[in-house]
């Protein structure tokens, strides 16, 4: 039943842009990964899973993190991963692209002047990063539309 | 549909806007004022107060209250519009140690202006908007479809089909 997506994003802002996109991979093989817990509810009938969140204010907890995320991704065996952030979403492509996974990053809203600090990265391991504004579309950034 | 919800976000603290919606509560006694407050130390004395909901109850009090007040970011603002409700936002500053960045100012200039969204100056102005936002009817967000734009999503399809 079509490719093995993973959906993967932090918490707040980033999962519900995440959820908004959802239409995108119905009928594929989805999984979700988040890290609240009581995101669940919202997922519907998908595997879900939880990892430890990590950001550049407590980069100390990347490697908890990281262990969660490739535990994720060997469970999982995605084809495709999407994310909406932040720096979790950017360890997920980072671990997965040198198996030839195809990753797409859709910046944050959020990022309205500037492209967030991952998403600064994400070209690096990411095989398209996209941005929700068109001024901010560039050279390697598309711009596809947006969450709102 | 009664009172006033705030949220101030979960990643990190914010106690500039819970002291002053918990000071905007001791002012209007009659209002019932539930502050999620995160990772905050500061714990309302006022109002009353929850560190962090569960994401199925923090969107039923986005619904189910007169006003929405949080910090300006965007898992706030997009279950405002989802709710149709307004939402009256104090931006987090990095000068103040309230997040890494100042996006948040940015997310008020480029998102706030969007009908039924509103963006305080600084906390005498929240409490002030508060109390203004309260007592007229308010202007509530446009309603949206529970998923982003189509051709949006169809292009990450491709994305993920190509």
């Amino acid at each position: 039943m079509g490719k093995r997506v993973l959906a993967i994003a932090s918490g707040g802002g980033h999962f519900i842009q995440l959820m908004r996109l959802s239409p995108a991979w119905d009928g594929h093989a989805v999984s979700i990964a988040t890290v609240d817990p009581t995101s669940r509810a919202l997922v519907g009938d998908v595997p879900f899973f939880t990892f430890r969140d990590v950001s550049r204010a407590d980069w100390w907890r990347i490697p908890a993190a990281t262990l969660d995320i490739a535990a994720i991704l060997l469970k999982v065996r995605p084809q495709v991963i999407i994310t909406t952030g932040a720096l979790p979403g950017l360890i997920a492509c980072a671990l997965a692209r040198p198996f030839g996974v195809k990753c797409l990053w859709v910046d944050s809203i959020a990022n309205s002047e500037v492209l967030s600090g991952s998403g600064a990265q994400a070209g690096r391991v990411c095989s398209q990063v996209v941005t929700q504004w068109p001024h901010l579309a560039a050279d390697k950034v598309e711009h596809w539309g947006s969450v709102l | 549909m009664s009172g006033v919800f705030v949220s101030v976000g979960s990643m990190m603290p914010f106690d500039r806007l819970t002291r002053a919606m918990d000071e905007w509560a001791a002012a209007n006694p009659g209002i019932p004022v539930e502050i999620q407050i995160g990772k905050g130390d500061y714990e309302p004395r006022h109002a009353k107060w929850v560190r962090k909901l569960a994401l199925p109850d923090y969107q039923a009090r986005v619904a189910g209250c007169a006003l929405f007040v949080a910090h300006c970011g965007m898992g706030s603002i997009i279950s405002a519009i989802e709710a149709g409700k307004p939402i009256l936002m104090l931006p987090r500053l990095q000068a103040q140690g309230e997040h890494n960045t100042d996006h948040q100012l940015a997310t008020a200039k480029h998102v706030g202006i969007r009908p039924g969204l509103h963006v305080a100056a600084n906390e005498e102005d929240l409490k002030a908007r508060a109390s203004a936002l309260l007592a007229e009817t308010g202007t509530a967000p446009a309603p949206i479809s529970r998923f982003a734009d189509p051709e949006f999503t169809a292009r990450i399809r491709a994305f993920i089909e190509s």
